[in-house]
């Protein structure tokens, strides 16, 4: 165990020190957006790991960008106070949409119909205020004057940003951790193979599962004010709506549910082939990255539903043990 | 018969009749997607962007090689069906045995993959048909013959979707599978057959939606995304699976939206429903026509 600890204190040292030794500014940029993007494919798989497939948290997401922006052009209200409310709005928004799903028993398909829905009405909302928010040509957050860019946290270095991104990343790993040694997870998992039976031995459905909504929005929400932050720019496109809700699913799935880095190898594999994509195909590949991501993910859903990082686990642990079962 | 116009707000009782003529589009394609599912027990997220792909398949048939509407419709309803049955054959087959999750997710990347070759193959240009059929007038209001149309169209639709399950040989064998799968498939029933058939069934449907669609909106890879999420909750609402439910729940939705975008933006109107939504799951959470446990 020991020395499980040291790899990743020698893996986040080595992490730390990266800008400083390295700083071409485009590959800074692109691993920035991995953290960010890492962190909230982790938060979507804190729910999703237990049965609890959401597709409005591109809905959150959107509510945490736009809330932190609207705040800061419109109110003069600083994001350090402005991110806190906008991921307090979209905890209410998770409440207020999970709590009657999970105290009327709305599981499985009605719970993913009700949670799509809710991105694209987020996605309608921000379309629809387009006199506050931009409507579909985007948003971007007023510059702060020189010398206030701490207030305003907006920084023009990759490097403080990649920091900034590294620690949050590294904070979702650690509540993803902290969640997986809780009761509540055993509580979830429960509630995920049978709920009757799960409510029959004691735990508290409801509660349990708005615990889990509730602390997976937070982060998402989070997310989307961060990603606006560094972004500088934000569209009803990129952070909200169905699209983003199904690229975290997508991300996810590729890199794995049940492990801990597994949303994280998803971002790194759909940011890199997206980027890839995008440079390769130049201006005209308008459309190939997606398709090529739709492809992947329902050749992943069928051939490999644990993702690549499960997989090559379950494959390293299940070797000395027993034969490869279909 | 002025006077009793008179009485009424004149705006409110067209966008009433709107509401009317648009819930029977909404309850098409409500009907589709309840049809796959209270089969095959398999949600098709994308099931909005088969009604795309048909639009554009109308678009092209009318405007670039020159057919009239009325042979296009049919070929867009067959192109859009073996679309259907080819979605399931290729994706939803293999993963029958998979949790339920999956499926839905795997209809989640076809509706990635869908939009996205829309994008490429089309672009991303508003195209529509050019044709603009005329506008009814009655007192002061004014119904387009397009919404008409649609309406009359998709009640026959699903007059014929009625008609052929319950007096064919295989509308009945579907309603029994729907029933149980298990036991239908011991009964000598072919539920490959089956399941095959009503995805070329329900892809139909969403066919028939993208022809009468496409007279009123123009087409752009992303305008499932307009109707597609209001599709969900109609089905919810209704319960799903549940046909006459989600039928009603068309009409209830049509009506906030249209009563909604009279006072306000459509986008508002679509805002409101959600809204109602989440207020009737308190009341009726099972959908509207469930019994209560």
């Amino acid at each position: 165990m020991n020395s499980r600890y040291t790899a990743w204190a020698v893996g986040l040292a080595a992490l730390i020190a990266l800008p400083f030794v390295y700083r071409e500014p485009y590959h800074l940029h692109i691993l920035v957006l991995i953290l960010i993007w890492s962190f909230a494919y982790t938060s979507w798989s804190i729910m999703g790991r237990f049965g609890l497939v959401s597709l409005g948290h591109g809905g959150f997401m959107g509510v945490g960008a736009y809330v932190t922006a609207l705040l800061w052009n419109h109110l003069d209200i600083t994001p350090w106070i402005g991110i806190p409310l906008s991921m307090v709005a979209a905890g209410l928004l998770a409440l207020v949409v999970a709590y009657p799903c999970f105290r009327f028993r709305i599981t499985g398909h009605y719970f993913v119909l009700v949670t799509l829905a809710l991105s694209g009405i987020v996605l309608q909302v921000i379309t629809a205020t387009r006199d506050y928010t931009g409507g579909s040509l985007g948003y971007t957050p007023n510059r702060a004057p020189s010398g206030r860019g701490l207030l305003a946290l907006q920084f023009d270095d990759k490097t403080t940003w990649y920091l900034i991104a590294l620690g949050v990343w590294v904070v979702g790993l650690l509540i993803w951790r902290w969640v997986d040694r809780s009761m509540s997870r055993y509580a979830m998992e429960a509630i995920s193979e049978d709920e009757d039976a799960a409510a029959a031995a004691g735990v508290n459905v409801t509660a349990e599962k708005l615990k889990i909504t509730l602390i997976s929005a937070l982060m998402t929400a989070l997310a989307g004010a961060l990603y606006c932050q560094y972004q500088m720019f934000i569209s009803p496109d990129t952070v909200s709506g169905i699209a983003v809700s199904l690229q975290m699913v997508f991300a996810v799935i590729v890199g794995g549910l049940y492990v801990s880095l597994g949303p994280t190898i998803g971002a790194i594999i759909t940011i890199l082939l997206a980027e890839g994509l995008r440079i390769g195909f130049g201006t005209k590949a308008v459309g190939w990255d997606n398709l090529v991501y739709g492809v992947l993910l329902v050749v992943f859903i069928i051939f490999l539903p644990k993702g690549i990082l499960g997989s090559v686990l379950d494959k390293l642990k299940a070797q000395p043990k027993k034969p490869k079962t279909t | 018969m002025q006077a009793f116009l008179d009485t009424f707000d004149i705006y409110l009782l067209e966008a009433v009749v709107n509401g009317i003529l648009l819930g029977g589009v909404l309850a098409l394609l409500a009907l589709g997607l309840n049809l796959i599912f209270g089969v095959i027990d398999v949600t098709w997220i994308c099931y909005a962007e088969l009604v795309m792909i048909g639009m554009y398949g109308m678009y092209y048939m009318v405007q670039v090689f020159g057919l009239p509407y009325w042979v296009a419709a049919p070929i867009a309803i067959l192109l859009v069906a073996a679309l259907g049955a080819a979605l399931h054959y290729i994706v939803i087959a293999p993963l029958l045995t998979a949790p339920p999750i999956n499926q839905l997710l795997a209809t989640g990347g076809v509706l990635f993959i869908l939009q996205s070759f829309a994008t490429v193959a089309f672009g991303i240009d508003f195209r529509n048909l050019g044709i603009r059929l005329p506008v009814l007038a009655i007192g002061d209001m004014h119904f387009s013959y397009s919404r008409l149309l649609a309406f009359v169209a998709a009640l026959l639709g699903m007059l014929a979707i009625y008609f052929f399950m319950k007096r064919t040989f295989t509308g009945t064998a579907i309603r029994a599978v729907a029933q149980d799968r298990q036991i239908m498939s011991l009964m000598g029933v072919d539920t490959k057959r089956i399941y095959l058939i009503t995805s070329a069934l329900g892809g139909a449907l969403a066919g028939l939606a993208a022809c009468l669609l496409v007279l009123q909106y123009d087409v752009h890879p992303f305008v499932g995304l307009s109707f597609g999420p209001i599709t969900f909750l109609i089905c919810v609402l209704g319960g799903l699976g549940n046909f006459v439910g989600g039928f009603i729940a068309a009409f209830v939705f049509a009506q906030i939206i249209s009563l909604g975008g009279l006072y306000s933006d459509l986008e508002w109107g679509y805002v409101l429903a959600f809204a109602f939504f989440i207020v009737m799951m308190f009341i009726r959470p099972a959908g509207l026509l469930a019994r209560r446990s």
